[in-house]
């Protein structure tokens, strides 16, 4: 049923879409293929003139102005088409699991093509170099770059040079080669093409293409080494490509005959010139970038945008100084991620990630889509069996052999030689794909007769591997058994461990006196943590950077939110609420305060805890939520722009959990008993038990709504007066616990607080001197970090002072019921003037009209 | 110095050497010059001064323990000359901890296990937390590790509090303590032959 839908919904689009096209045939529309993403405004100033300028008879009241609109609508329109199919593959999982995305995405292409070309007779949308190699690449590869695990990427960066230059070149120079020895030999008939167009060709057709290659090996996750191996050679090989097409390209405009020696060195210094200096162009902008963000505190809205802003500019920078702009943006993703990370808000950093996600994929998307339209296309169809063939079976086995080769002789110098079966992927896993394309179409027909038997032919061999590997791939991964990818836990001692081997393999290579790998690595390190991170970071940024500690950061993290969630599952999460909107707030490294002097006192209100019936608790925690909540509504901006927090409204309960937890649990561990926050609630070690009721501590204490407010107070005043009387307050409040009871009966929860009271417009004036003239709720922001866990030291010190109680005093007063009681347990205070002893004012209630009260 | 080596070191004993802890041929005569050339006082065997000169090791936060474990204490307390210094043979012992596991060796029979097998290689990592020897690691232990591997940024409290975390994450007997077998237990996706291997020149 739902998959009919979508199968509706899809013809539906295509349809319109048919109509839209043809609505615009045979009009001159310069660019219409889609995705001019970026460039929409400039094109958009042209087609404002055209609608202008037809004569007015009359004001219209409205006019179908699409000729105004049609540049931009026909790219916006396009892209949603894509990712409309994306979205109708992607609902079809047993479909995914069999065929990979890329290859369904190209034969959604292919259908859409047909429509198209059914429709207009001609093939009107194709995949231009400009548009491919100016606004589809660079997020593409700026997203490869920044995710790039950089260690590993750096652990087998001789490998993948290796292959991506050396295996580059191979490949270029063997299939034109044989391609023309066949063709010497007679093997496809008659073709206009000479040696260095065929090496030009094998240029083109050299490099596997990294958006193929990570949309096919996503899925497959083989081990970390053998994908870096693939992926980082397809990433960089895409800039050495690109580089020897070029310089193909000069060499057959320059003509054969004035080919001399030097012409030929100058091509090779060109090619070193142009991947290293893209390189450093990339370099420069990633440290532009570090140390932009060191100081982007105060505009953290726009904050993410300096990298795509910048990361494409290092690309246009390049390919204006000719330069590889591939190698460039790889390198500037590369440089930065670490720096950026470290340096700007976490929300910048998450902004940034999804952002170049949604960017990379959205373009990956329409990449393919358009592959699969271009095919469709008359024009290009130049049929020749034995080029095509030829130049499929070539690229297959020379890229075996290559990668065979390259591999024997790097495995000699490899600590973990890479496997049989990891070579056989790392082969197959050559697939061609947008790149090679984009350069095909670049060709220039004036130069190269053939230019269409070639596009022809770099489409074949797209489908051929995209598809027909991509489809196989998986099935030999499973059959040759190839070494997955672990799906690790982090833990702390592996951390630690894994840091330990490190320190251990660079002094036993300067024992045994070699300059190997692990040297390099500790020297730059040095001099990264010295010099860079110096440079590049911010000094609070660079404080935190410790990665044992990240981890544990992270653990605890975890452990709060499965905290939170079994709160949650058990359906009672008030204690975490209340103590959070009070005290747990702030309460900051005051572990000490925890205290085996508090057990006995704590251990009593556990007990009392476990007499509060949850139906108070609710109300007790209600009641505070509810203004703690609002008046923090008061603070909030829902119309500015540059401040981001008006949008956490719907998390703000969560965002607060986790806070709290994540003090809780700097709290907790620090404690003396470094105990794991109990994950579930039911199980407790004996050990746990003391913490575990620390929490609970001021939450349950004495819930009651009699006491409710006055809770308040003790707390409120605790915050104010250092919390020094605490332990005052606290026996006092047990008494009148006790004391309840015996006025009430057991049942001294049943107490109802009269309402009446519960009005602010009714509170009574207070004593000036008082400090409750400030109304506890309002106090929040006197909180102190530091006051708020009760400090065994407080018992110890307690002053006695008549002066000092008597600020009490109105605390004790407030209980009315039991205010007698309160003076004759504490006689210092009996001779008090009793004009002081008002009732404070109760929390004011928000309105409600669900009556629980 | 390489002739002097090979004169001094015999041909029977670099087979010994060979057989016992896998180095070749070539691995063992530069290893041995090496050995000589860190050897000052040209007597044979290295004191821990020896190491300590190495001006490498001595800005390696592990140095210390390192240049320890060369030092088989538990073995040869009793040889009350030999306690502080360490042979040739020994000193090989101690490297081919970090030797490649090779594929032929995977086969082998555990009984005669070599010196580079996965377990030995924890076991030399083990040790380095384990100072007193007692085949557990305590909190102080760990603390004390971490003090030299976390940077100065962190505060004591913190760092206890890391110790803790990481006591309670490996230990499942509940003595807050780790022994080796829940240390292999923690570490058990961990690539120890590819994280504790390095290459040997030939």
């Amino acid at each position: 049923m739902l998959r009919c839908g979508y199968a509706l919904f899809w013809l539906l689009e295509s349809v319109l879409l048919i109509c839209v096209v043809s609505s615009v045939k045979g009009e001159a529309v310069v660019t219409r293929e889609g995705s001019h993403l970026k460039l929409s405004e400039s094109s958009h100033s042209n087609e404002s003139q055209h609608g202008h300028s037809s004569n007015i008879t009359g004001i219209p009241i409205i006019s179908f102005k699409w000729h105004h609109v049609e540049t931009p609508y026909l790219v916006a329109f396009w892209v949603l088409v894509s990712f409309l199919g994306k979205l109708v593959i992607e609902a079809n999982h047993h479909v995914t699991s069999v065929i990979p995305e890329s290859a369904l995405l190209i034969c959604f292409g292919f259908i859409l093509g047909g429509m198209i070309w059914a429709a207009d007779k001609v093939q009107t949308f194709r995949l231009t170099p400009t548009v491919f190699f100016f606004y589809l690449l660079p997020q593409v590869i700026l997203d490869a770059g920044y995710h790039m695990p950089n260690k590993l990427f750096f652990t087998n960066l001789g490998g993948i040079l290796v292959h991506a230059v050396i295996g580059t070149c191979w490949n270029a120079a063997s299939l034109g080669l044989s391609l023309w020895g066949c063709q010497m030999g007679g093997a496809m008939g008659d073709l206009d093409i000479g040696l260095l167009q065929y090496l030009l060709f094998g240029s083109l057709m050299a490099a596997v293409d990294p958006v193929a290659v990570i949309a096919v090996f996503e899925q497959v996750h083989v081990n970390d080494v053998l994908f870096i191996m693939v992926f980082g050679e397809s990433l960089l090989n895409d800039g050495v490509t690109v580089v020897l097409f070029n310089v193909f390209d000069a060499f057959v405009s320059l003509g054969g005959p004035k080919i001399d020696a030097a012409e030929i060195i100058k091509g090779i210094v060109s090619f070193f010139v142009v991947a290293f200096g893209g390189s450093l162009v990339g370099l420069v902008f990633g440290l532009l970038i570090s140390l932009l963000t060191r100081c982007t505190k105060n505009i953290q809205i726009i904050e993410p945008g300096f990298i795509f802003v910048l990361g494409y500019l290092s690309y246009l920078t390049a390919e204006m100084l000719s330069l590889s702009a591939i190698l460039s943006i790889v390198f500037c993703g590369m440089c930065c991620q670490k720096y950026i990370n470290a340096n700007m808000d976490e929300n910048s950093v998450q902004t940034v990630r999804y952002a170049m996600k949604a960017f990379a994929n959205g373009s990956e998307t329409i990449i393919f889509v358009f592959l699969g339209i271009s095919a469709i296309d008359k024009v290009i169809w130049v049929w020749n069996t034995g080029f095509i063939l030829l130049t499929l079976l070539f690229v297959l086995v020379y890229r075996f052999i290559g990668v065979f080769f390259l591999t024997w002789i790097l495995n000699r110098y490899r600590l973990v030689p890479l496997e049989f079966v990891d070579q056989v992927i790392m082969s197959y896993g050559g697939l061609r794909g947008a790149v090679a394309y984009g350069l095909a179409v670049m060709l220039d027909e004036n130069k190269i007769k053939e230019k269409n038997l070639m596009v022809c032919t770099t489409l074949i061999v797209v489908y051929f591997t995209v598809i027909l590997q991509g489809i196989t791939m998986k099935p030999l991964v499973m059959w040759l058994k190839v070494k997955r990818a672990a799906v690790t836990e982090v833990s702390l001692l592996e951390k630690l461990t894994n840091k330990m081997f490190n320190h251990t393999l660079v002094a036993i290579e300067d024992i045994s006196g070699q300059i190997g790998h692990n040297y390099m690595r500790s020297k730059w390190k040095y001099f990264e943590e010295n010099w860079m991170s110096w440079i590049l970071m911010k000094p609070s940024a660079r404080k935190k950077q410790d990665q044992v500690f990240d981890v544990f950061h992270q653990l605890n993290l975890k452990d709060a939110m499965e905290y939170v969630t079994e709160g949650e599952r058990r359906g009672s999460l008030e204690f975490v609420r209340n103590e959070n909107s009070i005290i747990d707030f702030k309460k900051k490294s005051e572990s000490e305060s925890f205290d085996i002097n508090n057990a006995n006192i704590l251990e009593m209100h556990e007990q009392i805890m476990k007499a509060v019936r949850e139906a108070e608790a609710i109300n007790a925690h209600h009641l505070l939520d509810q203004h703690l909540y609002k008046s923090r509504k008061q603070h909030r901006h829902r119309f500015s722009r540059s401040h981001f927090d008006i949008n956490r409204d719907e998390k703000e309960v969560q965002e607060i959990f986790q806070r709290t937890m994540r003090n809780r649990m700097k709290s907790f561990t620090s404690a003396k008993m470094g105990v794991k926050p109990p994950k579930t609630i039911v199980k407790h070690t004996q050990k746990e038990q003391h913490n575990y009721r620390n929490h609970f501590y001021f939450s349950v204490v004495d819930n009651p709504p009699v006491c409710l407010h006055i809770w308040l107070k003790v707390i409120f005043l605790i915050l104010k007066h250092n919390y020094s009387y605490y332990p005052r307050i606290l026996k006092c409040f047990t008494k009148r616990r006790k004391n309840n009871k015996e006025h009430y009966g057991p049942n001294s929860v049943s107490f109802v607080h009269p309402a009446g009271i519960e009005n602010p417009a009714f509170m009574p004036d207070l004593d000036p001197m008082d400090l409750l003239q400030i109304p506890p709720w309002l106090g929040e922001s006197e909180l102190d970090s530091s006051m708020v866990a009760l400090s065994h030291r407080a018992q110890v010190d307690l002053p006695r002072t008549p002066s000092n109680l008597r600020r009490l005093a109105p605390l004790r007063i407030s209980t009315r019921s039991t205010a007698s009681f309160t003076l004759e347990n504490i006689p210092d205070t009996q001779q008090m003037d009793s004009d002081q002893l008002q009732p404070p004012p109760p929390p004011p209630r928000p309105p409600r009209d669900d009556g629980y009260v | 110095m390489g002739s002097r080596a090979s004169r001094l070191l015999r041909e029977e004993e670099i087979e010994e050497i060979k057989k016992e802890t896998g180095f070749s041929h070539s691995q063992i005569t530069r290893l041995y010059s090496r050995f000589t050339s860190l050897d000052k006082g040209e007597n044979g065997t290295l004191s821990r001064e020896d190491f300590q000169r190495i001006p490498e090791l001595a800005i390696n936060p592990l140095g210390d323990r390192i240049i320890n474990a060369f030092f088989p204490e538990g073995y040869f307390v009793l040889v009350i000359f030999r306690e502080d210094q360490v042979n040739f043979r020994g000193f090989m012992r101690t490297l081919a901890h970090f030797r490649p596991i090779e594929d032929n060796e995977k086969n082998k029979n555990p009984a005669t296990e070599p010196l580079n097998s996965r377990t030995n290689k924890l076991l030399f990592a083990f040790r380095l937390y384990d100072l007193d020897r007692d085949d557990k690691i305590s909190r102080d232990e760990l603390l004390q590790v971490l003090r030299m591997m976390v940077g100065v940024n962190i505060s004591d409290e913190q760092l206890g509090s890391i110790a803790d975390r990481t006591i309670q994450e490996a230990d499942t007997n509940g003595d807050s303590c780790i022994s080796f077998n829940e240390f292999i237990k923690v570490l058990e996706k961990v690539d120890v032959e590819q994280k504790m291997s390095i290459r040997f020149l030939h």
